[in-house]
């Protein structure tokens, strides 16, 4: 056999295996939308389930979801990023940023499950909160923890050195660089890590099973203590658990989160192209 | 003067927050570990870890409960080793092709596409593969029913591919111009290139994609659990239902009474689990270095 010829017939079988690889997200798309698009609706969207989920719309599944993303972005954010901060700007490569580093890859290595069970025994139980919207925003913020680290780090790294010091040797102190001439320009990176944060909480349901997701819950929830219906867990509920809902209802209901994920994700990926060919230094 | 004492004051306060939230990541991984001990560990006042992990039956709610996880720890082991089969290969080929082939645009479209089928959560993945994936195995090999491990496998194989594709994709990225230069200069072909040089080169990267893609599959929940038929008995064949130490948990938890023996149990299913992907993303992460070096 020529060279050329099995040059060819490997690589025809790399550009399969790459198909392989592409084509679910394309077939799964085409599936949700061509199924799913006929229950999407103002009153789908925007009203309570009715007779037993099997009808109505899955506002409190949004809404809920909506307010548990919010909540792990609102306390993984500050402390993602000042962890960041810590490992590229003070620790420099000590013993303890080597442990640090470690964490977060074991942290990113944790089973969702496990995540749900280590909410369940120190958020509702331990500290009392119930299985709340509290409870289970925690859990989610703790989980996307190592997708915000990793992206601020990558962010405040491709920041030239230059920067830092010519901030320092014009008097200004460590913190003073950081916050005026390090951070403003790893913003899109750090914006970009939030939102593959949101994007990661919004579709996860394991950890939220044991920490704050209702079985049925036809109303909205008043306090950061009630529990609530999400949608990952919605859908769960109404393609395993309750027999007799409509078709179109549940590919309704998993288009609404395959599009609310993957619009957050091209969001995100659109923002880090651009940041990354708009940098001039 | 006093504000720039001031300044300093608010900076020094600054500064250790920075320092603890750095501390913070350590903190939780060893807070997972301490809460999922102190649920699970009564367990083992009435019931020996030998006869927990190796015993052959799982019956939580008989009267007396058996807290065998071996039926669990196979059926794992099972789905496991099937998606590993199937995404291993095709994972690291794709890797190939997308690293040394695929022109300029072509390369950034896949990775964008690969990324999204990362993003997609794993309960619609399971909920496609119950609907579309279960009745094509079932009719296929004409079995009683399409809940089986192997559809597990394959439905998991999807969810490992994008982990093994993108780190393996860095690791073959990062082998050094040169090393493909001098073997394009000693008359070889971009192939055996590819196949014999940065290949072998970026295998230490690789073995860690593979490792990582691993520990997706075996800490996935939702998706295995909607797939795989949920039944707690030994598996003889990939072709029976069978159920996983994460379905297991998510599946019970909801029926245990907190702080009895089957709610120990589960929460020690949680710390087999965690010491197994602490052992795995280490390891990963040894051989990650070794690459970077």
């Amino acid at each position: 056999m020529s060279q050329r010829l099995s040059q060819w017939i490997a690589f025809s079988l790399l550009f399969l295996a790459t198909l392989v690889v592409v084509l679910p997200v394309v077939v799964i798309l085409a599936i949700i939308v061509a199924k799913g698009a006929s229950a999407i609706s103002w009153d789908f969207l925007f009203s309570m389930p009715r007779d037993g989920m099997s009808a109505g719309g899955i506002l409190p599944a949004i809404l809920g979801t909506l307010y548990l993303v919010l909540g792990a972005v609102l306390f993984a954010v500050p402390l993602g990023v000042a962890a960041a901060v810590y490992l590229v700007e003070y620790s420099g490569s000590n013993r303890f940023s080597r442990l640090v580093k470690l964490a977060i890859v074991n942290l990113a290595g944790v089973p969702s499950v496990v995540y749900g069970l280590f909410g369940l025994g120190i958020f509702v139980i331990f500290f009392r909160f119930g299985a709340s919207i509290l409870s289970g925003a925690l859990t989610l913020g703790i989980m996307i923890l190592p997708v915000i680290i990793t992206s601020a780090r990558e962010a405040l790294e491709s920041v030239p050195r230059h920067f830092r010091t010519v901030s320092l040797s014009l008097g200004a102190s460590r913190w003073q660089t950081i916050r005026h001439s390090v951070l403003p320009h790893a913003l899109p990176g750090i914006m970009t890590g939030m939102i593959l944060g949101l994007g990661r909480a919004a579709g996860e349901t394991a950890p939220i099973l044991f920490t704050v997701a209702a079985f049925y819950l036809p109303r909205l929830p008043q306090s950061i203590f009630d529990q609530t219906m999400a949608l990952p867990y919605h859908l769960y509920v109404i393609s395993t658990q309750v027999p007799g809902v409509p078709e179109n209802v549940r590919y309704g209901t998993a288009l609404v989160l395959l599009a609310l994920v993957l619009l957050l994700n091209l969001a995100a990926i659109i923002l880090r192209s651009r940041f990354r060919a708009r940098k001039k230094w | 003067m006093s504000s720039t004492r001031l300044r300093k004051l608010k900076e020094w306060w600054i500064e250790k927050a920075i320092l603890l939230s750095g501390i913070f990541s350590v903190v939780f991984v060893a807070l997972i570990f301490i809460f999922l001990l102190r649920e699970g560990l009564s367990l083992f006042r009435g019931e020996s870890v030998f006869d927990f992990l190796l015993g052959k039956s799982w019956y939580p709610i008989s009267d007396p409960p058996r807290f065998g996880i071996l039926p669990l720890i196979l059926g794992s082991l099972l789905v496991t080793l099937g998606a590993a089969a199937i995404a291993v290969p095709i994972g690291l080929a794709a890797a190939l092709f997308i690293a040394e082939i695929a022109p300029g645009r072509l390369k950034e479209g896949l990775k964008a596409g690969i990324e999204l089928l990362a993003a997609i959560p794993s309960v619609v993945i399971g909920f496609i593969g119950m609907i579309t994936l279960g009745p094509w195995i079932k009719n296929l090999f004409n079995i009683p029913t399409g809940l089986t491990a192997l559809t597990g496998s394959v439905t998991l194989a999807f969810m490992a591919m994008p982990t093994i594709v993108s780190i393996a994709e860095d690791a073959i990225t990062a082998v050094p111009r040169q090393y493909r230069e001098a073997a394009i200069a000693m008359g070889a072909t971009k192939w055996q290139t590819t196949w014999r040089i940065v290949a072998r080169a970026a295998r230490p990267g690789m073995v860690a994609a593979v490792m990582l893609g691993i520990g997706r599959v075996i800490g996935e929940t939702m998706a295995v659990m909607m797939v795989t038929g949920n039944a707690a008995i030994i598996p003889h064949s990939i072709l029976q239902p069978v159920r996983t130490l994460t379905a297991t948990i998510a599946a019970e938890m909801g029926e245990s009474v907190q702080g009895g023996a089957h709610y120990a149990a589960l929460f020690a299913i949680g710390i087999v689990l965690f010491i197994i992907t602490f052992l795995i993303n280490g390891v990963a992460d040894l051989y990650l270095h070794r690459s970077r070096r």
